[in-house]
């Protein structure tokens, strides 16, 4: 096993551990503390496969901005183990039930959707994730969407503005 | 043993620098805290701590003794693991700036080129931002585990303040990286020091200024320190912590405060650049080596971030704390407008010179 | 002449000065010039002068008339004046004085002027306010107040000074000792 072999093993036990954590704690606060550790350990992929750009976006805008934001609102609503509502059984069941089918349904559709014999992520190696690759890629091929991913972000932040204004 | 087949040499001269960058950093913010408190004198015709040793140089060593020999107080409805954490978190966050700063060009030591960068990555000062904004977690974290009213509130307002000041200051980074054409930290600064170009701050006046202000909200500095407000917050988030966990917030903020002067100095006032100098010149005529140049560029830099830090503390002892209503409309309604207007300009002029 | 706005109250004095709530101009909003303003007012104070006495190595000047610590006297032959006649006691406003008298025995002339002596006689600094009273009761001018502070202890005991603290040195055995506790010309090191 080389190094990038242990630490891909190693990132992924964490991203796992700490997302099944993120469900089972009762703090919600908790939950978002290890759901930032989840970011964390995918952040450490990103950067496996020589994606520095995205790691590093990923950590600002998701733990340090959006995930703020949700302890921001945790905090405020002081929600406690205690108040948390007592669920049904029949409640959990069919939870289990519903993520079960979820991910039976995703499984199937990366199976179907392509190939994944022979494929082989780019240790260390890929371009694609750095700023200049991305960039080009962005403004090239991906021109229309980006644009309309902007438009959209110009949109949603008038929304806010308005409602704020109000 | 595939696992052992990584450069050691290369491992150990990275931690060698590592510790000596981590220790200087902390013996440098060691003596921050006693500048700050001679600057607070010398600014207010008082002759500041003088008794412990010669002018009063052992002060900050009696200041932290004083903090490590204090009792260690965890209150008992506080989230005790979170509660350590926060402190850890927000030291942690300071010190990891460091790693892309460049300190200095590079020496020749035991035949080796050794780079005086922990680590030159392409994307350097976005992992800078995206180490600061971890750095809000440390005073979310801890004030929300004291659960103390003052200081869940002063954790909240230190994280709007730090999300606010962060869009300005990328904002106000965006002319500078259009400029340079790199994010590299390194590559930055070698290009200011290309001969027959000014630095920076020539270029991006305005962009320094923004940058300047938001780098003092990030840091928490006064006027803008209202998480940390004592009249109104009793002592911000802090308020619950004793002995070297308040040390570590204390030595934090100094620690974020020489690193954002380090980041500064680099991006606008040429890092390691020694003024009017051209310092390959003098390599290349055999009138220093390069060792000794690198070290004279360590020592510009060390130059510029203190030049940094006085006006740091200059500023904090001559104008008083904002109120919130100001400081959010001083970030969201001027600055990051001002930003804007700055990129667009810099923007246009490099279109219109054709570069 | 600055006009009060409320026409039916008079100014008492000229100083007020009506509080001016113009909106801030763009220049002013933008708060970076009076910043500056105020940056350079602190920055010329690096070069003043500082007013700073470095209180244990220098002193500064008492006044002539500064009421410290008390003192007991002895005249010149260095026998005690205090004839614990209560005067003080009874003057002070505090009720920080008590005292025990009692006769001079024969062969004790040199150590007390008159019959009669202080056996006992404390003064509790807690309590004094220094006010100087039992200076100006004391018909034998065996009291007075010097120009020294009570210095800090760690008891509230170490604040009832006895005889031993009070009682000023003999001018024949210690004259150097007694110049000094009368401290009228005691050197000042601060310059002013």
């Amino acid at each position: 096993m080389g190094t990038i072999q242990i630490l891909f093993y190693f990132l992924s036990a964490l991203a796992i551990f700490s997302a099944i954590m993120v469900l089972l704690s009762r703090n919600p606060v908790h939950s978002v503390l290890w759901l930032i550790a989840v970011f964390f350990a995918i952040s450490g992929h990103y950067v496996l496969l020589n994606a520095q750009f995205l790691a590093i976006v990923n950590l600002i805008v998701y733990a340090g901005a959006i995930m703020v934001l949700f302890l921001f609102v945790i905090m405020l609503m002081n929600l406690n183990a205690e108040t948390e509502p007592r669920k049904h059984i029949w409640m959990k069941l069919a939870g289990v039930v519903s993520g079960g089918c979820l991910l039976m349904m995703l499984i199937s559709l990366v199976r179907q959707a392509v190939e994944m014999g022979g494929k082989k992520a780019m240790m260390a190696e890929g371009n694609i994730g750095l700023i200049k690759n991305l960039g080009h890629a962005l403004f090239s091929d991906y021109v229309v969407p980006f644009e309309i991913t902007s438009v959209l972000f110009l949109s949603a932040m008038v929304g806010a503005v308005v409602i704020g204004k109000k | 043993m595939t696992l052992l087949s990584i450069d050691w040499i290369l491992l150990i001269e990275k931690l060698v620098l590592i510790a000596i960058i981590v220790f200087a950093s902390l013996g440098i913010a060691l003596y921050t805290t006693f500048a700050e408190r001679k600057v607070a004198a010398v600014l207010q015709d008082r002759p500041g701590p003088n008794r412990a040793g010669p002018f009063g140089l052992f002060q900050p060593f009696a200041d932290g003794l004083k903090l490590i020999m204090k009792e260690e107080i965890i209150p008992n409805t506080a989230n005790k693991f979170l509660f350590i954490l926060g402190p850890g978190l927000a030291m942690t966050a300071a010190l990891m700036t460091c790693a892309v700063i460049p300190w200095s060009s590079h020496v020749e030591l035991f035949d080796r080129t050794i780079d005086l960068q922990v680590a030159d990555i392409n994307i350097g000062i976005l992992y800078i931002f995206g180490v600061v904004s971890l750095g809000v977690y440390g005073i979310m974290i801890g004030g929300w585990a004291s659960n103390n009213k003052f200081s869940l509130m002063a954790a909240l307002r230190g994280a709007s303040q730090a999300i606010s000041y962060e869009l300005a200051m990328g904002m106000a980074l965006i002319a500078v990286l259009m400029l340079s054409g790199s994010l590299s930290l390194r590559t930055i600064v070698d290009q200011q020091m290309e001969a027959g170009r000014l630095w920076n701050i020539a270029y991006q006046p305005l962009g320094f200024l923004i940058f300047f202000i938001c780098a003092m909200a990030e840091c928490n500095r006064t006027p803008f320190d209202l998480p940390e407000a004592e009249n109104e917050l009793n002592f911000g988030y802090h308020q619950e912590y004793s002995s070297m966990k308040l040390g570590f917030y204390l030595f934090a903020e100094y620690v974020n405060m020489i690193m954002s002067s380090a980041v500064m100095a680099s991006l606008y006032f040429g890092g390691f650049d020694i003024p009017f100098v051209d310092e390959q010149h003098l390599v290349a005529t055999n009138v220093l080596s390069q060792n000794v140049v690198a070290l004279l560029g360590v020592l510009m830099l060390l130059v510029k971030i203190a030049i940094f830090i006085f006006v740091f503390m200059w500023i904090r002892w001559t104008i008083p704390r904002f109120r919130y209503d100001q400081l959010m409309n001083l970030g969201w309604k001027k600055l990051i407008p001002l930003a804007l207007v700055n990129m667009l300009i810099t923007g246009a002029v490099i279109l219109w010179l054709g570069k | 002449m600055p006009v009060n706005k409320n026409k039916n109250m008079q100014a008492l004095t000229n100083r007020a000065k009506e509080v001016n709530r113009k909106p801030m101009s763009f220049m002013e909003s933008l708060y970076l010039p009076a910043i500056f303003k105020g940056m350079a007012i602190t920055f010329s104070h690096i070069f003043k002068k500082q007013p700073t006495i470095q209180y244990p190595e220098q002193k500064r000047p008492f006044s002539p008339v500064f009421r410290g610590l008390h003192v007991l006297n002895r005249d010149e032959e260095g026998r005690e004046k205090c004839t614990a006649c209560g005067l003080c006691a009874v003057a002070c406003p505090a009720e920080a004085i008590t005292m025990e008298a009692a006769e001079r025995l024969p062969g004790e002339e040199n150590k007390y002027r008159e019959e009669k002596y202080a056996a006992k006689y404390e003064i509790n600094m807690l309590r004094c306010i220094f006010c100087g009273l039992c200076e100006e009761a004391c018909p034998k001018d065996a009291i007075y107040l010097s120009e020294t502070f009570a210095p800090a202890n760690f008891t509230r005991k170490g604040f009832i000074y006895g005889k031993p603290d009070l009682l000023i040195p003999d001018p024949k055995t210690d004259p150097e000792g007694y110049e000094k506790a009368k401290g009228r010309n005691e050197p000042t090191t601060a310059d002013n």
